[in-house]
């Protein structure tokens, strides 16, 4: 019994002093991680995913166009394509591109490459619509941007 | 002095409990950005004084056709699993002149993918993705990796390098995308 006693007295607190510290570098963590969406989202985006995707290096040649139906039915029921901020009519594709390419550097002008980011529910025509005016923009290099597939077994 | 013996503690204990809320708040807003996803190149600008036909032998032309209605047809043939894909790119692609009716070397085969207007969006990334998948497949294959180990070899590792660089030269990925034909819908 007295050996039991002598173990009891020792201290059973754990020092809480530090929690704030550790739960402060958590939150830098995430607060530097945090990207607030620079785009509001127009158009609903539900991305098909793929197995074998490949990751952009730079994410600074990436300009975004986002393909699919208006959230506002005010809009239509057809999908539209969403660059920024606003929806681009097909003929103001070909000036977005040349605005976009002209915020980069020289020596990267070549290296642009256009992430399209396309509702799963969208057809083709529109999306080779898009293609066709980014190649009379010589804007080649195109991504289509989806999540990776987890596969079921 | 009698104002110095004043205690001047701010008391720090709910400081935790603040920082979570703060925490919680980043976690949740948190969406880890990512640009991934299949990455092709569409080729230049069609010209209309150098439009020159350029004839490929039937056997390296390797033909997806997919209509308004989803459904494929490979090779002249109809295809209701787009998973068998993969397996077919992939024979086509490393048959070096075995069967006289696929690829000559992968150097000249081709995969041609034509849609229609009114093809789904989610059957052609299904579609892109498996023929993909079989030329990352086939460039894994030259170093024994798989195509996942292949996709994760680090392009800033000047020996990794050096292997995707080969690997792309002998499998160079040679997908075209025809423009979608106008009828249907």
């Amino acid at each position: 019994m007295s050996k039991f006693r002598k173990r009891n007295k020792a201290k059973q607190e754990i020092p809480t002093a530090a929690l704030p510290d550790i739960i402060f570098m958590l939150l830098f963590f995430f607060m530097v991680t945090t990207v607030i969406r620079q785009d509001k989202l127009l158009v609903e985006q539900k991305l098909p995913d793929a197995k074998d995707i490949t990751k952009l290096e730079r994410k600074s040649l990436v300009s975004h166009l986002y393909v699919g139906k208006p959230k506002e039915e005010k809009f239509g029921q057809e999908p539209l394509v969403q660059a920024n901020d606003a929806f681009v009519r097909m003929d103001e594709l070909v000036l977005w591109v040349t605005r976009e390419r002209d915020k980069l550097d020289e020596i990267d002008k070549n290296a642009m490459t256009i992430s399209l980011k396309v509702d799963q529910e969208t057809k083709m025509g529109i999306v080779s619509d898009v293609q066709q005016e980014l190649r009379e923009a010589n804007a080649l290099k195109i991504m289509y941007n989806t999540p990776q597939l987890i596969e079921k077994e | 002095m009698a104002r110095n013996r004043q205690q001047q503690e701010v008391n720090a204990g709910s400081m935790a409990d603040i920082a979570f809320l703060l925490l919680i708040f980043f976690l949740v807003t948190t969406q880890i950005n990512s640009d991934k996803g299949l990455q092709i190149k569409l080729p230049p600008k069609a010209d209309e004084q150098d439009k020159t036909q350029i004839d490929i032998p039937d056997r390296n032309l390797f033909k997806i056709l997919i209509n308004s209605n989803d459904q494929l047809l490979v090779e002249d043939e109809i295809l209701n699993d787009p998973n068998l894909l993969k397996g077919l790119v992939y024979e086509f692609i490393n048959n070096n002149g075995e069967n006289s009716e696929l690829s000559d070397s992968p150097l000249e085969g081709v995969v041609s993918i034509k849609t229609d207007r009114g093809t789904s969006y989610d059957l052609f990334i299904k579609v892109l993705d498996q023929v993909q998948g079989a030329y990352y497949k086939s460039r894994g294959s030259l170093f024994g990796l798989s195509a996942t180990e292949y996709l994760n070899l680090d392009p800033k590792n000047p020996k990794q390098k050096a292997k995707i660089d080969k690997a792309k030269e002998s499998f160079p990925m040679r997908i075209s995308i025809a423009e979608p034909n106008k009828i249907g819908g």
